[in-house]
């Protein structure tokens, strides 16, 4: 018989909690019963600010948090816990359940703290915690919106919350004030000198910061709110955002009578139990040895040990690093160790550099000598070095402190990787040193980055060391090659830009002139692909024919038995009856096997090299044309049938399938890109498993990009939100430039935007805000291909020359392969598999 | 131009003329027994022959993989599963266990010729 573990609250540490018991309870030991207080499942809350992004609940939800199909689970939501009773161990909801428990877990988070001002419970005024605290304050924004003058807001509270609360109403287009009592933003992360840097930064993108004053109260003014300030200023605002600091939920543990923190929250030890031996407290309402943490690393440490300790093991808190790293509205804020000095005799090395607008500070111990020790530090305008600086912490600094704090390129600039100490923890997501990856590269032979991360999972949560993993294969000696192949020293990118620049029109001229040898399967095809999608004439033209990969020779797909398949265009998944019964007509004329793909079209299989000509000529005549099914190129945008005949669907996202397939169809890329557009949030067309995926809203379209399906998923993430179709496209016409001029050969969106040194915010400062100045180049690029369109089997069909290499025999033309023979399925023919001649050995 | 010496027993078999295959590619001949034979031209208009049939697949398809090098050495890529056949010796050089058929090739007046058996 297993025992019940009841959880109170469903936030992101009970999540975790759950998911930890289930992988490690093998033998079914217990069964869980979760009360959460919030309507949905645990979600992502730390990454509530970008709700505002798309408004999109969905796209904070935990993976598994619904637990479907976990018969030891069962989790009920919207039913607090209100009272538990030690004594006959079980706790009662709000609805009056009775759930009875062997163990309880309290894991109900914390509280938004609001200052007791008068008026502070006016309407007007908001938290910043929840999910329904966003849609409140998105509608009081609208409802301002309609007013009279421009909507206008305050935040109460400077800290790493109150500046997200005023990044989430500068995203719905308001200028807010930040009122914080301390002399500086960020007090807990920040000194007075990063402070102020972060303040003029802040400034400088349309907020105003007012710094060590308090705010008195929030009166009620003609349909409006009157903050005033400790200092005299009076705000005029629609609404007030209190992000003034959190309190642990310790009320059920008051009310059962649990020891407390000396500062609130439910005193536990380092296995994470209360006063009751029955009963734990994890996450932000736990008192770990009577010290509370607001952030959720220490929570998640909590929620590991809370589990192994429920599963008889012993476990203890491993300490909590409690370093932050954040960008706020595009400037990098970050601490670590002991930021503020506060150790004894600790010395402090500042540099600022004003013009650039950075801010750097390490704190160090006072042993005289080279070898002082890395206590802390701030960063903030530019946090590249945090990963190195926060993995020396503690150990003595390998240069002289100041010489560390100069740009890098400066002399004796900083310090580079091989001065770390072995024991430095490059990785922090997954605890891995640099000693365990010096060994797996010299030992165990990693010698790529992908080696690396598969080998010792450093770089594969938020991927911020990847770059140093980089350095790191470097100073181990191991070249990392970013050549093509063995003719091309360069890799596919620097190679476009080659041929870009240079306007080489041939392969042979560009090997002769930038490679070695005469090519290989590797970099013939893609310098076809960087020709093709520089637009210069037929891909089969001349010697380019030789060029290319037999799919995109003969313009069709090869199946295993040396046949092909044949894919037209169905632009948008919208197809005629006429149409449909040509496609229908030629499979049976030419004995051709017919499947729906994937893609909302027709594959037709089995045709030999010398029907292929003959089938697209009765395929064009009918409208038809080339589906680039076979080609490193764009396949298809899916839909699903929008707002013309769906009764839930808000925009025509058949018409815009359409017009986006037509745009970019026969653009080549350094791999196949395939989009699809949803006409409302429902999703039909499963846009987020695109390269690009648009989805409909109310006021027009949202944007995901750099999404895959097939082996390795890849939710696209939000690129822009409710754009009108030209912006829209604008925007995709530069994504998808910036992306062939920048990938490796056969790296896919996603892995591109992995690599990617920034991530999706660069990504959007290249495409969005044209930090790069390229836009205008990447747009002009796009129209040209769009203006110099042409059917590929068009042009086969036009060129005699082209016509004559559709033959299987050179000295026999119009002979199909002999070999080739099919067999009747399901009353269509299918190959007969070919023996495997004898391998003839030497 | 490479020129295969005269072999006893053999039958040179016309394939095509010397522009029919462009150079860095190849095609496909159909001998009289059935036999099919894949023709390549390097960079440096040397032929080879080798036989259509990838060993990997079944397909008889080599005619139809890049022609490329490797090292120098003049080789073939599977249209299937990509493997690269050496095109002097016809040994696959990713498994050399596995070696294909190779055909004397000729050239003459601007004719291509395969050495049948
Ligand atoms: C805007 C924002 C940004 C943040 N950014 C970061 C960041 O960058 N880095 C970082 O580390 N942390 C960040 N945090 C903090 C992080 O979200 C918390 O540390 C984390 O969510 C704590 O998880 P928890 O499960 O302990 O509590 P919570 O996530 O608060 O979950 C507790 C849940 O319990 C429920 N509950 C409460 N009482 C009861 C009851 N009696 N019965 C049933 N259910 C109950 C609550 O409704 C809630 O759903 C951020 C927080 C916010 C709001």
């Amino acid at each position: 018989m297993s025992r019940t573990v009841v959880v109170a609250g469903h936030g992101m540490v009970a999540h975790r909690l759950v998911e930890a018991i289930r992988s490690e309870d093998t033998d079914g030991q217990w069964r869980i019963v979760v009360l959460g207080e919030e309507r949905r499942p645990a979600y992502d809350r730390v990454a509530l600010t970008s709700y505002v992004d798309g408004w999109d609940a969905g796209a904070l939800a935990l993976p598994g948090a619904d637990y479907a199909g976990a018969d030891a689970v069962e989790l009920r939501l919207g039913d607090p816990v209100v009272e538990v009773d030690r004594a006959a161990k079980r706790v009662v909801t709000a609805f009056g359940h009775v759930q009875p428990y062997d163990a309880l877990v309290l894991a109900t988070g914390s509280r938004p703290f609001v200052p007791p001002v008068p008026g502070h419970d006016l309407p007007g005024c908001f938290v910043y915690r929840t999910i329904e605290d966003l849609d409140a304050i998105r509608a009081a924004v609208e409802r301002a919106r309609a007013g009279r003058g421009r909507p206008a807001a305050a935040v109460v509270g400077g800290g790493l919350l109150g500046l997200e609360a005023a990044k989430a109403l500068r995203d719905m287009g308001l200028s807010p004030h930040v009122v914080e009592m301390a002399p500086r933003l960020m007090p807990l992360q920040v000194d007075q000198g990063g402070g102020a840097l972060l303040r003029r930064l802040i400034t400088d993108l349309g907020l105003t910061v007012h710094t060590g004053t308090s705010t008195e109260a929030i009166e009620a003014d003609r349909g409006r709110l009157c903050a005033r300030l400790g200092n005299g200023t009076e705000l005029d605002v629609d609404l007030v955002v209190f992000s003034a600091g959190v309190r642990p939920r310790d009320d059920l543990a008051r009310q059962c009578g649990l020891d407390l923190g000396e500062r609130g929250g439910v005193l536990v030890d380092a296995a994470c139990r209360t006063s009751d031996p029955d009963i734990y407290a994890i996450g932000e309402c736990a008192a770990l040895e009577g010290r509370v943490y607001g952030l959720v690393a220490p929570g998640y440490s909590m929620a590991e040990v809370a589990a192994a300790v429920l599963l008889g093991r012993d476990a203890a808190f491993p300490g909590a690093d409690t370093s932050t790293k954040l960008k706020l509205m595009g400037v990098d804020v970050a601490s670590f160790g002991d930021a503020h000095a506060t150790t004894e005799g600790a010395l402090e090395v500042a540099f600022h550099d004003a013009v650039n607008g950075t801010y750097k500070k390490l704190v160090v111990s006072e042993n005289a000598g080279a070898s002082r020790t890395l206590l802390g530090g701030v960063l903030v305008g530019d946090a590249s070095d945090y990963n190195l600086l926060r993995s020396l912490v503690g150990s003595p600094l390998p240069a002289d402190a100041a010489a560390m704090l100069a740009p890098a390129g400066a002399d004796g600039g900083a310090v580079g990787v091989d001065a770390l100490p072995e024991q430095a923890q490059i990785c922090s997501c997954n605890a891995v040193t640099k000693g365990a990856i010096v060994k797996a590269v010299t030992e165990d032979g990693c010698d790529s980055v992908p080696k690396i991360k598969a080998c010792t999972r450093a770089g594969t949560s938020c991927g911020s060391c990847v770059p140093m993993l980089g350095k790191l294969l470097t100073a181990c000696g191991v070249e990392q090659s970013t050549a093509l192949c063995e003719h091309f020293a360069v890799s596919r990118a620097e190679l476009f830009e080659i041929v870009r620049a240079t306007r080489i029109t041939t392969f042979s001229e560009l090997i002769a002139k930038h490679g070695k040898g005469s090519g290989c399967a590797i970099c013939k095809p893609a310098v076809a692909s960087i020709l093709a999608s520089l637009g210069t004439g037929h891909v089969l033209d001349g010697e380019r024919a030789t060029l290319q990969d037999t799919n995109d020779r003969f313009l069709a797909n090869l199946q295993r038995n040396g046949t092909y398949s044949v894919v037209p265009r169905i632009p948008g998944g919208e197809i005629t009856p006429d149409k449909l019964i040509v496609l229908g007509e030629v499979a049976k004329e030419f004995g051709l096997y017919t499947k729906i793909t994937g893609g909302q079209r027709i594959d037709l299989f089995g045709a030999t090299v010398e029907a292929l000509p003959r089938i697209w000529r009765r395929l064009v005549d009918a409208g038809f044309e080339s589906g680039h099914a076979y080609g490193k190129a764009l396949r298809t945008v899916k839909s699903c049938v929008g707002s013309t005949w769906c009764r839930y669907g808000v925009q025509d996202s058949v018409g815009l399938a359409i017009a986006l397939e037509l745009r970019y169809r026969g653009l080549r890329s350094p791999h196949k890109l395939k989009s699809a557009v949803s006409g409302c949030a429902r999703e039909c067309a499963e846009a987020r498993g695109k390269d690009f995926g648009i989805i409909a809203t109310e006021q027009g379209w949202n944007l995901y990009v750099c999404g895959n399906g097939g082996a390795t998923p890849r939710h696209a993430d939000l690129l822009v939100s409710d754009v009108d179709t030209d912006t829209l496209v604008r925007i995709i016409d530069r994504f998808l430039m910036f992306y062939i001029r920048t990938a490796d050969r056969l790296q896919r969106t996603a892995s591109w935007l992995e690599d990617l040194e920034g991530g999706l915010d660069h990504l959007r400062e290249v495409v969005v805000d044209d930090k790069l100045g390229i836009c205008a180049e990447l747009e002009a690029a796009m129209a040209e291909h769009v203006a110099n369109y042409a059917d590929e089997w068009k042009g086969v069909l036009d060129d005699p020359e082209k016509l004559a290499r559709f033959t299987s025999f050179v000295n026999a033309p119009g002979v199909p392969d002999p070999t080739v023979e099919f067999r009747t399925e399901r009353e269509q023919p299918v190959p007969v598999l070919l023996g495997v001649p004898e391998v003839v050995s030497r | 131009m490479t020129a295969v010496p005269e072999l006893a027993g053999l039958t040179w078999v016309r394939v095509c003329e010397v522009d029919a295959v462009l150079r860095g590619g190849g095609v496909a001949a159909l001998l009289a027994d059935g036999t099919q034979v894949a023709v390549f031209r390097t960079q440096h208009d040397e032929f080879f022959a080798l036989s259509n049939r990838d060993p990997f697949s079944g397909a008889a398809v080599l005619s139809r993989g890049i022609v490329g090098d490797v090292g120098g050495v003049p080789v073939v890529a599977s249209p299937v599963y990509k493997q690269q056949f050496d095109l002097t010796s016809g040994v696959c050089v990713e498994d050399g266990g596995v070696r294909v058929r190779t055909f004397p090739v000729r050239v003459a007046d601007g004719v291509v010729h395969v050495g049948s058996p």
